[in-house]
């Protein structure tokens, strides 16, 4: 066997009690495309960060062309010849693109930017090196991170979960350049958790569960169940049908909203308008940053409009442009934030304390006074039937993985039992087990009547949950395309704004 | 193959979790640094250490005497650090409270200056009701200004500290001068009735140390246990969490200086119509200023504020002590509040943060 390009033995890392990472053995071998497929939280981003050099392993060793390997910072994995592309990009807004990347590579602009031109035809990277960071798409930004990475010239390069800020006729494209960078030389590491992808892109692929290596294989000789189940650990939860549902009432109206953020980098929404009725899912996809924060916040009332603007916002037949999140609420109305931790949970409070913050009125205060019995009950409650991994409820939100607190936030949303609930992100992070947990019981609440809206931007997820989908880009929201009668390819065009927009007259 | 070298810097590492032995002993430990340092500031003046110290921390508790002086001036360290104590949880910082103390001063002393004559029981309760809403209306206009214009409240409270000092100052000089006062800035004084009544005889420590510890059990018990406490904290620890329930800031920011006030113009009545027993301008003595170190060195925890006041005042009792038998100038007393503020905060820094030397390559690889 030939020496692989990268090899790991026995690595282990941990945080505190937290064992992130435990005697991973792992060889990238050259010329390859090797997948890291694991459930968020199963110590990809971890292990990513001891190749990287961000971290340093505790125990094991780590050899590159066979010999040992100690990184102590990024730049010293740089000069050995391994670049990453992190998942949140790292450049400046406001410099071109030759600026940004001349602030890690030495050379004159002229020269850069010409390297910049022929590196992009060679590998399908076209960005134009002139041009302002904001000015471009996220594909297109992330076509700068990858240009930066191999203007180092690297033998080995690490993409963290890279498609999921991607339309996907973008993910096509970024498919294409990676196989031909690995026909050009370089191995790529690819971190994901989606399987289609991996099957389609990757020859090699490491499965971690829980800081563990399960399984090494080849992603092509297995089908999706079967990597699933190394990845969860069980089989998959089948997904329950959402029933045909007589047309409902209309919970939550908006009427061509116009908003212009006094955030000077908020993005303004014009003429949006979208109606949720009961017994409906309406999924809102597009990529973030399209007035996906700026829309949230009018509907949860975080953001209020001005007496004056009447009926743009109706909920429950009531036209609330005007009231705050609480009145809002007492309608029947439930939120669950993008942000968890310090927007939808306080991190340094308790569980118990969490759940009081919107489950306040379901009698858990007496008398001014916090009946902390029955807040406690209500938590364990929670706990119990979100399936929430925590010691109890006395445990501080900050303490719990991400996907952990959102069970816990979904959960008590859903406890209130809204007329109308809406979710920002409801799977962000969460793991595939879970995520699917809770998409069933939307499902389920859904049959049962209850008006749901869900700002996505997995639109797989969205294709499983949906009745409607409608696209936000650029502040502007497409009109409702029937789930079933669409497809990815046609929300992706809206997505980065080659659909013509069909103008919808207010009704 | 080994690592290139590079600078070892250390870097401030957030901890994954305070221990609670750590916040405990943080108090205790900068009280012991600060002495430690002030000592050698002492030192180094030429001042014997050995009588320093025995003025500063032992005489304060050797005589039932002395250590009722520290009682008194407990009082009003407590009262108005807890009130502090509960807005600077909402973070929202309240630093004029030694002028929302003016305040109640002068509405208490309003009752006898212009009743001289008046007689009954009534009087002294009066006057710390009315002193509690003197103060509390000082700070509502802090309130006011931040709510309606997003003033910071920081800069707009202490400003009209400054403003209560000066209003003080007119009412001494002018109407409210003692006309047999051989023209000394204070108003007349005060006939027996408007005197809280002493709690322990032969001291003067009086009825109001009670409500100050009174106050104290109510603080616990509302950020403890009531919803208003809670939502108040929530507000303080993630803003955006509190918006999303729909607590409503502006409520916060008006309940926590109103509480703030309202416990700094008790503490001021209770001054004018205790110990002093006239309006006079040494009223002032920066019990507004100290009281915020005490909420901080209690861990803003009702209490833990009932011990920091107690050492505090203990402090203000032995400098007195230390400026008249150790010759010490008026100087070091704020000095030694000053420093100790500052130790303290670094080692809350500790608490929370710990320092990691960054190595360029820890392990061999064999």
């Amino acid at each position: 066997m030939t020496i692989p390009l990268l090899s790991l033995r026995g690595i282990s890392k941990s945080y505190g009690q937290v064992h992130a990472n435990k005697h991973i053995d792992l060889d990238v071998a050259a010329g390859s495309i090797h997948a890291i497929l694991g459930e968020n939280g199963a110590g990809k981003s971890t292990l990513m960060k001891l190749i990287y050099g961000v971290e340093q392993p505790d125990e094991g060793t780590i050899a590159w062309h066979g010999q040992s390997l100690s990184l102590a910072s990024p730049a010293e994995a740089r000069r050995t010849g391994i670049g990453m592309v992190f998942q949140h990009f790292s450049l400046f807004e406001n410099l071109t693109v030759v600026e940004n990347i001349r602030l890690i590579v030495a050379g004159r602009r002229a020269e850069l930017a010409q390297r910049i031109r022929t590196l992009g035809n060679e590998f399908g990277l076209e960005v134009d090196p002139l041009a302002h960071v904001h000015e471009l798409s996220v594909g297109e930004r992330q076509r700068v991170e990858i240009i930066r990475c191999l203007m180092t010239d690297p033998k080995l390069l690490i993409l963290d979960e890279p498609t999921s800020v991607l339309p996907p006729q973008a993910v096509g494209k970024l498919f294409e350049t990676l196989r031909r960078l690995r026909d050009g030389g370089v191995s790529i590491l690819f971190i994901s958790h989606k399987l289609e992808e991996i099957q389609s892109l990757c020859d090699r692929a490491t499965i971690l569960r829980a800081g563990h290596v399960t399984g090494h294989v080849d992603p092509r000789e297995h089908d999706a169940h079967d990597l699933a189940r190394m990845m969860i650990g069980r089989d998959m939860p089948e997904a329950i049908p959402a029933l045909p549902m007589a047309e409902g009432e209309k919970r939550l109206e908006l009427i061509g909203l116009d908003y212009r953020p006094d955030d000077p980098f908020g993005m303004p929404l014009s003429t949006i308008s979208l109606t949720v009725r009961s017994g409906e899912i309406l999924g809102i996809a597009g990529i973030s940053g399209n007035g996906q924060k700026e829309l949230a916040a009018l509907i949860s009332g975080e953001t209020t409009l001005p007496r004056d603007k009447r009926d743009q916002i109706f909920m429950m037949g009531h036209d609330v442009g005007s009231l705050d999140a609480a009145s809002r609420r007492k309608l029947g109305f439930a939120f669950v934030p993008e942000d968890r931790l310090g927007h939808g949970a306080v991190p340094e409070m308790s569980l118990t304390l969490n759940g009081l913050l919107t489950a306040h009125p379901l009698r858990l205060v007496r008398h001014g006074l916090l009946d902390s019995g029955k807040a406690t009950a209500f938590a364990a409650e929670c706990i119990r039937n979100y399936d929430v991994r925590t010691p109890g409820p006395d445990a501080e939100a900050g303490s719990l993985s991400g996907g952990n607190l959102q069970k816990f936030i979904v959960g008590r949303e859903i406890m209130l039992a809204p007329k109308l609930l809406f979710l920002a992100q409801p799977t962000w992070g969460v793991d595939v087990g879970a995520a699917s947990a809770i998409r069933k019981r939307l499902i389920e609440l859904r049959n049962q009547g209850m008006a749901i809206l869900v700002i996505s931007e997995e639109l797989e997820e969205l294709f499983e949950l949906s009745d409607f989908i409608q696209v936000l880009y650029h502040g502007r929201l497409s009109p409702p395309l029937v789930t079933r009668d669409t497809h990815p390819e046609e929300i992706g065009r809206y997505m980065i704004g080659v659909q013509p927009q069909r103008e919808k007259a207010p009704a | 193959m080994s690592s290139s070298f590079s600078a070892v810097l250390p870097t401030l590492v957030r901890r994954e979790r305070a221990s609670l032995t750590a916040k405990l002993l943080a108090p205790p430990i900068a009280l012991v640094l600060t002495i430690a340092l002030n000592l050698g500031l002492y030192i180094a003046m030429g001042r014997n250490p050995a009588a320093v110290i025995y003025a500063m921390l032992i005489e304060p508790f050797v005589s039932w005497a002395s250590f009722s002086e520290v009682l008194l001036k407990t009082g009003p360290l407590l009262l108005i650090a807890q009130g502090l104590a509960i807005g600077f949880r909402t973070k929202i910082f309240n630093i004029g409270a030694e002028g929302q103390f003016i305040l109640g001063a002068i509405f208490a002393s309003a009752i006898p200056i212009w009743m001289p004559q008046a007689t009954g029981q009534w009087i002294w309760p009066a006057m710390l009701l009315l002193g509690t809403l003197g103060g509390a209306l000082w700070a509502s206009l802090t309130a006011f200004w931040r709510v309606r214009l997003n003033a910071n409240e920081i800069l707009v409270s202490l400003m009209l500290s400054f403003v209560a000092a000066q209003l003080l100052n007119y009412l001494l000089l002018g109407p409210w001068k003692d006309p047999n006062g051989f023209n000394f800035p204070q108003s007349v004084m005060f006939q027996y009735d408007a005197m809280v009544p002493i709690l322990f005889e032969g001291t003067r420590v009086n009825v109001s140390f009670v409500f100050a510890l009174a106050l104290s059990i109510a603080a616990w018990i509302f950020m403890q246990k009531s919803f208003a406490g809670y939502k108040l904290q929530v507000g303080g620890l993630a803003p955006r969490a509190a918006s999303y329930a729909g607590f409503k800031e502006s409520w916060a920011i008006w309940l926590s200086l109103i509480i703030g006030g309202a416990a700094a113009g008790l503490a001021g009545a209770a001054e004018v119509a205790g110990p002093l027993g006239q309006l006079q301008r040494s009223i002032s003595t920066g019990y507004g200023y100290a009281a915020i170190i005490v909420a901080y060195l209690g861990g803003l925890n009702p209490i833990g504020i009932v011990i920091s006041s107690i050492v505090m005042a203990a402090l203000y009792i032995g400098g007195d002590n230390a400026m008249v038998s150790a010759n010490l100038p008026i100087a070091a007393v704020r000095v030694f509040q000053g420093s100790l503020l500052l130790i303290y905060l670094i080692a809350m820094a500790f608490v929370r943060y710990r320092i990691v030397w960054r190595p360029t390559s820890a392990r061999s690889t064999s």
